[in-house]
Formats: structure tokens, sequence, C-alpha cells
């Protein structure tokens, strides 16, 4: 029995949910024995309340996306009769004539919460390891369990609206605030106690065992779907969101819509109209990709796939090179994370320059009240800035930040490295040159590997580490171990000009760049970008990145004889010649490049750039172009995998999401072929390659692939 | 055409201010409307059982407007009880829909005589009020790439590079030019005052007008929409729009149409209603269009209905004497120009709703009598009339003197 059953002398029924899984979820088996359970309940002679509690560490877990990612359209109407099973239960859970209430131990995410909204009073142990929410929606789903009907008409539209449409989770102390539960216990032994309590002490109180949805004259809170202020909420709500989504995303929509009529309907009509809202989610390919890379992708990638199998390392003194932008950041994020940091420069001061920056962001910290005074002080106190090389003595990592210059870093690595304790880890933080090269020297290459942070560092939730020709795995797993224990996300790339990232990042910057070539007006070409859900167009970001950095490292690339070699880089150089050597605009912080910027954060085209390359008789396809931004990066990818650079689709996926901000619609670069399918992927790549040229041509991995999907479908 | 459309009279209420404080406030919808009808009636001494049915535009169905107000217009004015009434909406075109209709009815053969024209209280009855999934239903919303009505007029401006000085000058001269008009006495044939159950006046003329209008007084307004399109509004007209970069919010409460109250009939016939009833002609309806363009925008149907309006009635742009568009918004009418290649000395001739309003289910009907007297006061022949319709429609109908 996965529901324990216990009454006590009050007439009070605890279910204490033990399922066979690892966590409480709605599954088959939950399906089953929670129905058993509830018609047990409705039979049951003499009760005076249930207490629904967990005998797992997680309160309930939620849906089973293995089971929501394989639904297909001919399986729709049978998962909709599961949906409409469990809903049923819980319906008549929450229509049992006595106060039902939630004990909720622990995390009550997803499917967990939507249980405790179908009791009638809450009650959660007020700890960390408590996270409460509705975080479907950032899977691409929506709470199908009732979650958005019932959150809704609990807390009214606009209040229940940033749960839903963002997935919000909070703990106890917030979910109290927003009146997402009714009461908290700080000590665990107390929580079924005191929600058997809450049910002695309303006995007389009718009202405690009916739903407010359920009572005569309920009213949602702000107002129902004709009130005026609602009205302009959800006119204005409705802009905001697609401001935000760009039309890509169906699942908040859908949420959006759904929570719209639950102001007005019946709580039995929303609960079905939320359910075939749902499995309408199931069915796209945003959520297949979402779940497929955030959930699963993600998972593997955390538990360490992309680890050698080598004892765990953690790092307790980290040496930073160069208290530049990203030293200055690694410093940071080190120190948050309880790590003792050496920070390095040429000078004291440049180095005390590094430290003030940690000291900044502490100190807004401390304004937010998210860090107390007496944390900063002892994080800022973990940072030695510095200029003297001794002071490195010790440290069980080196992370070198100086300038992305061959010969720098050589001499950086030879002068240095000796300070490294015993078995210590060298680990370069460049963005393109090959760690193998970097590597040459060191006298112990097995301990060299590439940390590839992103800037800025201590937003940026990504790090790329290279695995150069003769990295040991030991070292591998050390940075992979760093990482996590700043906590970041790391995935595992090999050696490689560019890596996997800058390279495939290049490409959307290349195909910007030849839109503007062939005369398309700048605004189209960054707005055909954002279209496809890249945060920023190619342009502007190019402007961002710097024009006159990629001058300097396309000469670097020029001098170690590989300037084209992952593809013809001729109009780019043109064009980035033109911008910085002829016209003085290097980009945004060189005064300008594709864009004027105004003191005022305003940003205009450069009017010198229409003449030199606008012209209005060139007229393009939208989809032709919005499909050149994105299949050059695409095929970048799918050729980092086919030759070895990534190491699995994860990687890509992940990495291509958080480091380079592929669209979140697409699951990552390589997921997005998954969806649209190699076939077409392929067939569309020909006729790309046929229109615009041969960068255009399908990887050998995609043409294999599709004719896998062919031979299946046969 | 089987049978002729004739127009033998066209009348209106005066306009104002339509808010709480404005003088035709403490007016209901169905006073407003009955005034005009039992005006008709008395001009023309009309046997009003010879009336088929009054057909009426409102945009604001609900509550004091709500379950077919023309037909309550039609009891209120104490008609004959054989008399019908429906009420309609297209929208800002319900007016002159209303009109097309009529005609359209006469023209079968199967009525004889029919009042076209509408009815807005916006002060009692506020636009918007009666919702609608354009704006209100998220998913139809998210689909379609709702945007208010002046996103799309600042789109329009930014297309096509109006600034907020080119749009003020238009606003600028509206108000000149009706007050101009009203000040010598064009208004009065067609404008019955509105009076109270005792006789007492209410209003006699259009008060909202404000001649005393500047370009420094426009230059000073702050851009009504530039808030709500940092909201998110003006990111789907960039979706829609690829080649913006923003979207320049020009209009102002001076350079867009005025919100009001107001009313307005026209007595639409047959050539056997004249003679059985011993009506004179004014005018006759040649041709009516309508058709739909960019639903986001919503503003730039007048232009294309236009031309489908003379096409059908097998007319050229230089037939037509005189051009009236509603100033929903002053990018509308510099558009409508643009789009037809048409002057600004025959267009708009005595202003329009910038200075005057537009009480949105009556106006298109407003623009019947407005064109009719002046046709008559220059002895020319014929004019079109446009408005810009919600969903991205246009309507147009051309009348002709006889």
């Amino acid at each position: 029995m996965t529901m324990h059953y216990d009454k006590d002398g009050d007439g009070i029924v605890t279910i204490t949910m033990d399922m066979s899984g690892p966590v409480n979820a709605m599954n088959d088996e939950f399906r089953q024995d929670f129905g058993e359970v509830v018609d047990k309940l409705g039979a049951e002679e003499g009760l005076t309340g249930v207490v629904i509690a967990s005998a797992k560490k997680v309160f309930f877990a939620g849906g089973d996306l293995n089971e929501l990612i394989a639904v297909t359209p001919d399986r729709v109407e049978e998962f909709m009769q599961g949906i409409t099973r469990i809903k049923n239960m819980m319906r008549r859970l929450e229509k049992l004539p006595v106060p039902v209430v939630a004990a909720i131990n622990g995390a009550a995410l997803g499917g967990g919460y939507e249980l405790t909204l179908a009791c009638n009073h809450r009650i959660a142990y007020n700890h960390r390891s408590v996270q409460i929410g509705l975080p479907e929606v950032t899977l691409g789903l929506l709470p199908g369990g009732g979650g958005v009907v019932r959150l809704t008409k609990l807390l009214g539209l606009q209040a229940a609206l940033p749960f839903l449409l963002e997935g919000k989770r909070v703990d106890p102390v917030k979910a109290l605030d927003a009146g997402m539960i009714h009461d908290l216990v700080t000590d665990l032994e107390q929580l079924v106690p005191q929600a058997k309590a809450w049910i002695l002490e309303n006995r007389d109180n009718p009202d405690a065992a009916v739903q407010p949805w359920d009572r005569k004259g309920y009213k949602i809170p702000g107002g129902g779907a004709t009130s005026p202020a609602i009205q302009q909420a959800i006119t204005g709500g409705t802009a905001m969101l697609m401001q935000k989504t760009r039309g890509l995303l169906p699942a908040p929509e859908k949420i959006l819509d759904i929570a719209v009529q639950a102001l007005s309907l019946d709580l039995e009509t929303a609960l079905k109209i939320e359910s075939r809202g749902l499995a309408a989610l199931t069915l796209t390919p945003q959520a297949k990709n979402m779940i497929s890379t955030f959930f699963f992708g993600l998972n593997k990638i955390n538990s360490g796939a992309s680890r050698p199998d080598v004892p765990k390392q953690k790092t307790s003194k980290v040496g930073v090179l160069g208290a530049g932008m990203m030293g200055q950041g690694i410093a940071y994020v080190s120190a948050m994370a309880g790590i003792d940091v050496v920070l390095k420069d040429m000078t004291q001061e440049a180095a005390e320059k590094g430290k003030a920056y940690t000291a900044k962001l502490l100190d807004k910290r401390v304004e937010r009240g998210r860090t107390t005074p007496e944390q900063r002080d002892e994080i800022l106190g973990r940072i030695l800035a510095t200029n003297k090389d001794e002071d490195l003595a010790g440290c069980d990592l080196i992370i070198e930040a100086v300038f992305e210059n061959m010969e720098l870093k050589h001499n950086v690595t030879r002068q240095l490295e000796g300070y490294l304790a015993e078995g210590g880890t060298w680990g370069s933080n460049t963005s393109t040159l090959p760690i193998t090269q970097l590597a040459e020297a060191s006298s112990k290459p097995e301990n060299f590997v590439g940390i590839h942070f992103f800037s800025p560092v201590d937003k940026m939730p990504l790090v790329e580490i290279i695995v150069g020709e003769k990295t040991s795995d030991e070292a591998l797993a050390k940075a992979f171990d760093y990482t996590q224990q700043i906590k970041k996300t790391p995935i595992v790339v090999n050696d490689s000009l560019g890596f996997f990232t800058s390279r495939t990042f290049g490409t959307y910057l290349d195909e910007g760049v030849r839109l503007l070539h062939e005369g398309v007006h700048p605004v189209l070409i960054d707005n055909m970008g954002k279209a496809i859900g890249m945060p920023v167009g190619s342009l502007q970001v190019y402007d961002e990145v710097s024009m006159e950095l990629s001058r300097k490292a396309q000469a670097t690339w020029r001098e170690m004889g590989v300037e084209d070699k992952w593809g013809d880089g001729t109009i780019l150089r043109e064009v980035v010649d033109t911008m910085v050597v002829k016209n003085g605009r290097g980009g945004r912080h060189h005064g300008g490049g594709f864009y004027e910027y105004g003191d005022d954060g305003s940003r205009k085209v450069w009017p010198g750039l229409l003449d030199l390359y606008y012209r209005s008789d060139v007229c393009l396809p939208e989809d032709d172009m919005k499909d050149r931004l994105l299949f050059r990066q695409v095929i970048e990818a799918l050729k980092c995998l086919e030759t070895g650079v990534l190491r699995s689709e994860e990687d890509g996926n992940i990495g291509s999401i958080m480091g380079i901000g592929a669209p979140v619609w697409t699951g990552g670069l390589i997921q997005f072929v998954s969806t649209y399918g190699y076939d077409r992927f392929v067939a569309r790549c020909r006729e790309l390659a046929a229109a615009y040229g041969d960068r255009f041509d399908p990887p050998q991995i995609a043409v294999e692939r599709a004719s896998q999907e062919q031979s299946r479908a046969a | 055409m089987p049978h002729t459309a004739y127009i033998y009279d066209a009348v209106r209420t005066p306009r104002s201010k339509g808010k709480p404080g404005g003088t035709l406030h403490e007016v209901k919808p169905i006073d407003l409307g009955a005034g005009l009808l039992r005006g008709l009636q008395v001009r023309h001494d009309l046997d009003t059982a010879y009336v088929d049915d009054v057909v009426m535009g409102c945009v604001t169905p609900i509550g004091e407007q709500g379950s077919d107000i023309s037909k309550m217009i039609v009891q209120n004015a104490d008609w004959d009880e054989s008399v019908a009434g429906v009420q309609l909406d297209r929208f800002c075109a319900s007016g002159l829909e209303a009109v097309n209709i009529a005609a359209q009815k006469i023209a079968s053969g199967w009525e004889d005589l029919v009042v076209a024209g509408g009815v807005e209280c916006m002060s009692r009855v506020p636009m918007g009020s009666n919702g609608g999934p354009m704006g209100s239903d998220p998913a139809f919303a998210a689909k379609t790439g709702f945007v208010p009505q002046g996103i799309g007029a600042d789109t329009i401006a930014t297309l096509e590079g109006w600034d907020r000085e080119a749009v003020d000058r238009f606003a600028l001269e509206s108000q000149r030019r009706a007050a101009n008009a009203r000040d010598n006495g064009w208004f009065d044939r067609s404008v019955i005052p509105v009076r109270d159950e005792s006789g007492v006046t209410i209003l006699e003329r259009d008060d909202f007008i404000k001649p005393d209008t500047t370009m420094e007084g426009l230059g000073g307004l702050n851009a009504s929409f530039e808030m709500i399109g940092q909201f998110g509004f003006d990111d789907v007209i960039l979706r829609k729009y690829p080649m913006l970069d923003r979207v320049n919010h020009v209009h102002t409460p001076g350079n867009s149409s005025g919100i009001v109250d107001g009313s307005s009939a026209v007595l639409i016939g047959s050539e056997k209603a004249g003679k059985d009833l011993g009506l004179t002609p004014r005018a006759r309806i040649v041709a009516t269009a309508v058709l739909a363009t960019d639903p986001v925008i919503m503003l730039t149907g007048p232009g294309p209905a236009a031309k489908k309006c003379l096409e059908k009635a097998g007319l050229k742009k230089e037939d037509i004497d005189l051009w009236e568009i509603n100033e929903a918004f002053a990018s509308v009418a510099l558009r409508y120009m643009r789009d037809l290649d048409i002057d600004a000395e025959i267009t708009n001739v005595n202003g329009g709703a910038i200075a005057m309003g537009h009480p949105l289910g009556a106006t298109g009907a407003m623009l019947v009598s407005v064109v009719l007297d002046e046709l008559e006061r220059r002895d020319l022949k014929r004019g079109m009339l446009s408005l810009c319709v919600g969903g991205g429609m246009g309507i147009s109908t051309i009348i002709e003197r006889v």
C-alpha cells in the first residue's frame, strides 16, 4: 500500500503518501491508489477530517514527464482521460463533507501544489527545502491538475498570474504572504498535529469543509471577468506577455486564456478546458523541446554525465590571474561559494579595483536584504587582492583570465604554474584559443584545462569546460566540480578553434553581417533575429561584443593560419574592416558601431550604415531571413556534434541556451531539429543552400538522421 | 440598380463633450435619438406609418444603449406602432453602415422608406465597456496581434514619416474649418437642437469645437499612447512591421477625434415614397463599399474602400467634388489623402471629428448631412464619405445631388 490510511480517536484520517518510486508522483500508481483512498474516505463512518501528508522528503513531485513527453496525437484522448481521472479524484476530495488539510513537509511543486489546492487548508513546514509553486510553464506546459483554475479562483487573476506565467517558486513564508498557503509550522513534528488541531478547532465551522469557489456568492479577489480593472489587465497583460514571448511560446498564452475564462466559468467547466489546454500543449514541439532539454537534459548534465568517474574534488583556494572584467567576476562567484580567492593583477591597484567589484555587488545585496553586513564582510574577506606572485602559493586551482593572446598566456603559465599546490589544476579562461596549444607552455599539460566563463560572470549560468589533448580526467573533473561549486552549469567539449559556443555564436553574427552586406535594412535584420527568439539582433550584439575585439581575434587567427577554418569570412572581415578601420566604429564601447548610442540609453542606426549597405530594392522573404539566422547556428552545432567537439547532445543544447542565448522554444540548437524533423531540416537546408550559398549545405549527421527517420517511418 | 435610393433629408444633433460635464451628459440615448425622429416627422409632416424600418448604429450596445435601442427610440418618439427598428454595430462605421443598408433596402425594392442613423452617448455608456474578444480574449489577441487603435494611428504616422508637427497642423486646420462653418451657420440646416420635455433648449449648436486652438497649445499635450506602447503594444507592431525600430507616438487628445455624445438620422426612400408623401429628394446614394485591411494597425481601410466604391460606381477620382474622411486620428485622414492622392482643399472642408468629436455609432450618418449641406452651398455634385473601422475595415459611400 502506497497510501497509509490511519484514523485516530477524533475521527480524523491521515493519509500518508509513500509511493513505491523515489518520490510521490502523479502516475498510474497514484491514479489507482489515491482513487481507492478517496473512495474509502467517501464511505468512512464517523469521519471528522482528513490530513494529507507525505512520508517522503518531497511532499509530492507532480506529473510524470516521461508520460507527458510521449503524448502523440493518436493518444491525446487517452491522455485527457488520465488527467480527468485524477481531477475527478481531487474534486471528490475537496467535496468531502469534512475539512481536508494538506500537511506540506517538503517541496510541493506542480502537481504537488495542485494536490494541496484541492484541500481546504494548507499548512507548510517553514524550511528552505520547502518550495511551493507551479513551474509547468518553464517546460512549455500548464498546471493541468487544477492549478490554473484553482489558483486563479483563489487569488484572483492578477495575483495568480506571476505564479502561472513565470512558474515562480516561493518559500513557505512568501507563499503565506501571497495567500497560497494558510499557516506555517517551524517544527516538522508539529506539522500533522497542527493540521489535526485546525480540523478540531473548526468542527463547528461549516465553511471549513467547503472550498471558496464552492461557497454561495463567492467573489474572486480583484474582480471578475467583467470588472473594468480586470478587462484592462487582460488587454495590457496580453501585450506584455507577447512582448516577452514574441509569440514563440504557446504555454503562457494558453495559461492566460484559461485563467481569464476561469474567472467566469464554473469550476468543473474550467477544469475541463484546462485539461484540453494541457493536452494540446503536450503535443507542441515547444513543450517537447523544453521538457527534453530543461528537464531530462539538464538532469543528465547536473548528475555528471559528462564528468569522468574519478573522486569528487573540492576547490578550497583559487587563484585568479587578471582582475579585469572576467577575473573580477570569477573572484566574486568563487568567494560567494565559500572559496578563498587570490586575485592577482600586474599592480596592486588593478587587483584592488577587481576586488572592489565584489564589494559593490555585495553592497547591493545588503541593500536588498539578501545578505547581512556580517556575511558581506566575511565573503569580501575571502578575496586577497595582490600583485605578488608568491601569494598564489597553495592554490589548488589557478584560473588565468588575462587578455586573449597566445604568447601572453604562455608566459603567464610558465611564470606562475609553479605556485600551484601539489596536484593542482591550471585553468585557462579563453573563448577561442585552442587549449592544447595553450597547454604547450605548461610543464604538466595533463593538469591544464580550459574553463570558459561567459560575461557577465555573476549572471551567466554556464561554464564551458574544454578538454585539451593531454588534459587528464582528474583535471577535467576538478573543473567540473568547481563549476558546480560556484553553482553554475558545466558543459564539457573537446578542444577545437572557438570550441562550441563561440564558434556557433559566430555564425549568428556572420549571417547578420551577410544580410547587411546584401542590402537588407539593419533594423529589419535585428528584428528578424528577435523574431526567432534570440535575445538581441546580430548587429546589436556585435556592437556589444565589439567589432574591434573581433578584428583583433581575426588577426590572431590569421597568424595561426586558421582564419577561414570554419567557413569563408571574407564578407565579415570586409564589413568589420570598413566599420572599424575606415569609419572608426568599433562597437558600443568604442563610441558606437552599427548603432549610435545616446547618453540617455537610446539607440538608433548609425546613418552612415545605410549609405554604406542599405539597398531599398532588396526584399528577402521574412521566413528566409529568419531561417538563415537560425539555421546557421543549428548547422554549426550539428557540425560540432558530428566532429566530436560536442561530446553529447545535452551539452550542445544546454550550452546553446545558457551560453549564447539560443531561443528557449528550441530546447537548444540540436534539440530543435528533433521536433522540426531531420528530413524537413535537410530539405530546407538544401533550399537555403541553393538560394544563399553552400554554408547551408546540411551536415552529414543531419542527412544520416534524416534517412534513419525515413526508414523508421517506412 | 432596380430602384434609386434617394436622400430626402439628413439631420443630426449638435455634439458635446462625452464625459460628465458635457452638455448632453444629462440626456438619455433614447431621448437623443427620439428628438431627431420627431424633428424629421415635424419637418416633413411625416406619416410615420409609412416608414418600414429605422436602422441605427450603436457601438456600445449595453446598458442604456442595449437591447436594440433603435426600436426603443422609435417607440420613445411615439412613432406609429408598425415601425420596426434595428440596431447594428460595425464599430465606427455603424452610422454609415446604417445608411448603406437603408440604401440597399430601397435599391432592392423590398422597402420604400427607411431612417438610417446612429446614437452614442459616450458620457453615459463608456467606450469599450461592452468588452468583446478583440482585446479581452488573450488567446485571440495573442493570435491576431491586437493593439489599441491609437497605437495603430501612431504606426501609420511612423510608417509615413509624419511627425508631431504634421499631425498637429492637420488638427489645427480641422478646428479652424469647423469653427468657421459653425459660426457662419453652415451647419444650421441639419443640426436639430436638443431640447428637454418642456421644450427648453439643452444644446443648440456644437460646443465641442475649440476655436482658440494654437500650434503651441497642441504641441504641449502629452502623447496619449506612449506609455501603453511601452507596456508591450509597440512590440506587437514591431513584430508585424519589422522594418520599424520604434513607434513614434505623435497622437494626443488634440489631434485625435473627440469623445462626444451625439445622434444622427437620414431619411432614405424610393421615388415612390417621395411621390406618396410629397417629399423632394436632395440627393441619391450612388454606391457603397466595405472591405478590410490589416487588422493590427486597424485604420488603413478608408483609402482602399473609397477606391472600391469608385469602381462600383463606375466613377473616377475626378468625378468627386468633396471628400469626407472621419478624423478618427490625424494620421488616418492624412493617409486617406495620400492613398487617393487628393487635395486637402477639397477634403473635410468644414473640419471633422478632431474638432467636433466622434460619437462612434452616430458619426457615419452625420457625414451625410455635413457633405450634403456643403455640396448644396457650393452647388457641387458628388461627395465621397469614408471612415476607418475597427478590425481594419474601411467603408465608403458616394452621394450625388439630384
